[in-house]
């Protein structure tokens, strides 16, 4: 072996058991020093735990943790620390009513008078480290006004304080805009460059081959490949991570414009102006039909009225003027609720299923039946039909493959793409008429949103209506028969499926003109 | 097994709470030697006075009884996010309303009588839940505030519906209700229980334990409740009321205040009287605490607060009556800091897919 050839991390036959579920089974990562090193794996796979092995939080029950070479033994995060390995969490741990400043320092102050903080210190250090890795933050800057890709430059900004060379970012551009990520890029690369290791936790492949030099996949627990990442490809990776060919783009019939004008209108809103919780115009004479077995697909920058669109559809809001109907009958404002909208054939999938989408300390089984409950088939008045609902949720786990197929555990500890299914589950099991669908595949991994599609792209051949509400681009370019743009709470234009590309949707979100 | 799990945490939650209940008697003894007496002979005469001798085991029960209704009542509340600390004047407003019933309606017989007082008792808190309930549901204003101010004005409005209307002369309560409302004491059937005033309301307070499990763990309108108390903001969106459950729920609550009153009104005395409520609906908001908004570990603690009450006549000839007060809080607040250390093993017992 040459000497540059010392990895700055080595795991070996890492084991890690919880109860009888391994979540590791001896798993392997090496990684060479200064380089960027990519981790993925679906949901589950274990890569979050083996990372919280390699900062401390975790001991394995069997296995070698070695650190530029050396075997070593990490009791805590502290001794991780100790041997400069930081960690970013995927949930960011700020004070928010401190200074960027104060909050890279909390901790590890610098002292003036034997006991005072010395601010210019800490301040003048901060600064140091913004300049050397370009990380665009105003020391002063309350961390309460900060964006969300500014508190996690903020979080990268708090390790290298604490002098890491061994960087750990968990699912790192979950959060971001596309924007922010192809500035975290540079950031990562200008670490790299400056000789430090970074370990990238994704499920994203595309930014596993746009930014890493090598790739470990994970599956079930185990190491299954490891490779530069130069060999690799999108789809070489998703079957390592599923262990089966992956289809990115899942196959569907295209609508004719003629098919579509013969077919009944399912939604048509006019005119609709609503407020956001803010005090301004969320939606500013919105209007739009959707047509029996279509998906109409919505592409925005976030903050342009698609929240309120979605939840005036769904009766959580109520608009300041306009009319809707659903199906030929008029939604009487301001007296609509979810109930009338799940009456009048509207099925929901919200965008943040861990707030609004599931009880997370409710079983899984009671989850598939929320706003069902009250269906005899679940339920008469003064009892709950449990025989009834478990036989029901074992039904949809099977025809969900919601893993593990355990309906009596806690929605809350599933992993990501298994919540969503079970989201995606209750509302195609009401048998909609019009399916609104934000985010569906939001932190869900690679075989989930298969699966999610396929199950929007069937639910729309059944003649369903669906409204499709995404960030992802791509996703609402491969779903959609229809696409509107959305800016400024009005259409900027409606295209047909393959009348439009991704650059002039990214033009027309933005403002500009056609 | 899904059933030894449950077995298990259940096990683990009593040894808990038994051990913390010990750790607060351990530190209860410093505070008996600060007044120069042997702790082990206060104990000693706690246990005589009230396990050992069935007079003391009745006066438990008697004072156990009112503290499980006002303890489901909040209990109930806690369970949909509502922190209904009016228990106090629920209870208040539901004894007069029990009480002038029964005088009023002095010839009914026994058989409509007896439900017609329980339901006065139950509506009088009903009652006066409505107000903070609909004040919160349309405008938001927050319980704690309201029902505390409405316990202010459930004491000065009785006193003074006593004082100018219904007083007997020369005393401070009502007349007593007719002879059909009153309800059996228990000495009838056990004559060791001589002389304790605990009565048949006893078993009223436990069918309502049952009745409670039945209603937030087997019906519809449970799995509501559970839902808003969770994830409000799911319960929305999935389709369920929110602001007819809430309502519905703090009505509820207030009743079952209102019914802790029947104890002392229709078991005991037979007349309404200032203060006869004696902070029972406040230490009914320590019962559902301790007991951890489980019906049957708020009947657990209520005998422990009822024996502890009770407790105070057994030793005041040696100790400040302050320490039965101290003992109280110290349970409290061991009780609880002992359950929210053990909350996060048993999260991750209940998260073991095993």
């Amino acid at each position: 072996m040459k000497p540059e050839e010392i990895f700055a991390i080595e795991l070996s036959g890492v084991t890690k058991r919880f109860g009888t579920i391994y979540a590791n089974k001896n798993a392997e990562l090496k990684v060479k020093k200064g380089e960027i090193h990519a981790l993925v794996g679906e949901n589950g796979a274990g890569k979050s735990t083996l990372m919280k092995i390699l900062y401390g939080m975790y001991r394995p029950d069997t296995g070698v943790i070695k650190v530029n070479g050396k075997a070593v033994t990490l009791k805590s995060p502290k001794d991780a620390i100790d041997l400069k390995i930081g960690m970013v969490h995927q949930h960011f741990m700020l004070v928010k009513t401190l200074t960027v400043a104060e909050n890279v320092v909390l901790g590890e102050e610098p002292v003036k008078n034997g006991f005072a903080l010395d601010y210019a210190r800490a301040k003048e250090e901060t600064a140091r480290l913004i300049k050397k890795f370009n990380l665009i933050l105003d020391p002063d800057a309350l961390v309460s006004g900060l964006s969300v890709g500014e508190e996690q430059r903020l979080e990268i900004l708090k390790i290298l304080y604490r002098k890491a060379d061994i960087l750990i970012l968990d699912e790192p551009t979950a959060v971001l805009t596309p924007q922010e990520i192809k500035h975290f890029f540079d950031i990562i690369r200008k670490l790299s460059s400056e000789g430090k290791t970074v370990v990238l936790i994704t499920h994203k492949l595309k930014e596993v081959l746009a930014v890493s030099g090598s790739v470990t996949v994970m599956r079930q627990g185990a190491t299954v490949a490891r490779m530069e990442t130069a060999g690799a490809t999108e789809s070489s990776l998703a079957q390592f991570m599923v262990g089966r060919p992956v289809v990115f783009q899942v196959a569907k019939a295209m609508r004719t414009k003629e098919e579509l004008e013969r077919s009944d209108t399912v939604l048509s809103i006019r005119d609709l102006k609503a407020m956001s919780p803010k005090g301004h115009m969320a939606l500013n004479g919105l209007s739009l039909d959707i047509k029996k077995g279509e998906i109409f697909g919505i592409a925005g920058v976030e903050g342009n009225g698609q929240s309120e669109l979605v939840e005036i559809i769904t009766g959580l809001k109520q608009p300041v003027s306009g009319s809707m109907n659903v199906r030929g009958k008029g939604i009487n404002f301001p007296c609509s609720s979810p109930r009338k909208m799940f009456d009048a054939g509207i099925a929901h999938i919200p965008e943040d299923r861990h707030k609004k989408g599931l009880i997370l300390d409710y079983s899984v089984a009671e989850n598939l039946i929320l706003g069902r409950h009250r269906e005899p088939a679940f339920s008469s008045p003064m009892k709950m039909n449990f025989p009834g609902v478990d036989a029901f949720a074992a039904k949809m786990a099977g025809d969900y493959s919601i893993y593990p197929p355990r309906t009596d555990l806690r929605a809350g500890g599933m992993s990501g793409g298994n919540q969503q299914k079970i989201v995606v589950a209750r509302e195609l099991s009401r048998e909609p008429r019009l399916l609104v669908v934000s985010q569906p595949t939001r932190g869900v991994d690679v075989g989930a949103i298969e699966f999610i599609h396929k199950k929007i792209i069937e639910t729309r051949d059944r003649g369903c209506a669906v409204l499709l509400i995404s960030a992802e681009l791509s996703e609402i370019l491969s779903l959609s028969d229809r696409v509107g743009v959305i800016y400024r709470g009005q259409l900027a234009g409606i295209f047909g499926a393959g009348e439009i590309g991704e650059e002039q949707l990214g033009l027309l979100m933005m403002g500009g003109k056609q | 097994m899904k059933l030894s799990k449950t077995f298990k945490i259940f096990l683990i939650n009593i040894g808990v709470t038994l051990a913390a209940i010990l750790a607060s008697f351990i530190v209860g003894a410093f505070f008996i030697l600060l007044v120069d007496v042997n702790p082990i002979t206060v104990y000693w005469k706690l246990f005589e006075g009230i396990a050992l001798n069935p007079y003391g085991l009745a006066q438990t029960l008697f004072k156990a009884t009112p503290l499980i209704m006002t303890g489901l009542g909040i209990a109930l509340g806690f369970k949909a996010n509502i922190f209904n600390i009016g228990a106090e004047g629920q209870m208040v407003v539901g004894g007069f309303a029990c009480a002038w019933l029964g005088f009023t309606f002095a010839g009914l017989p026994a058989f409509l009588m007896v439900p017609l007082c329980i339901l006065g008792a139950f509506l009088g808190g009903v009652l006066w839940a409505a107000v903070p309930a609909i004040l919160k549901v349309k405008t938001g204003a927050h319980e704690v505030i309201t029902t505390i101010m409405m316990n202010f004005i459930a004491l000065a409005l009785t006193n003074y519906l006593v004082t100018y209307f219904f007083h007997l002369p020369e005393t401070v309560h009502t007349q007593l209700t007719s002879q059909t409302a009153f309800l059996p004491r228990l000495d009838q059937y056990i004559s060791a229980f001589k002389g304790s005033p605990a009565n048949v309301t006893l078993f009223l307070a436990v069918a309502l334990c049952v009745a409670f499990w039945w209603l937030i763990w087997k019906t519809p309108y449970g799995y509501e409740i559970r839902a808003i108390g969770l994830n409000p903001s799911a319960a929305e969106t999935g389709g369920i009321h929110i602001k007819r459950t809430v309502l519905m729920t703090f009505l509820i609550s207030g009743g079952l205040s209102g019914l802790a009153a029947t104890n002392f009104i229709m078991g005991y005395k037979h007349y309404f009287e200032e203060g006869f409520s004696q902070g029972v609906g406040f230490m009914g908001i320590a019962v559902a605490l301790v007991g951890q908004n489980n019906p049957f570990g708020i009947i657990f603690a209520a005998l422990l607060f009822g024996a502890l009450s009770h407790g105070t006549l057994v030793i005041n000839a040696l100790v400040p009556k302050d320490i039965i007060q101290i003992l109280q809080a110290l349970v409290i607040l061991f009780v609880i800091s002992a359950n929210l250390l053990i909350k996060k093993y048993i999260a991750r017992l209940n998260e073991d897919r095993s």
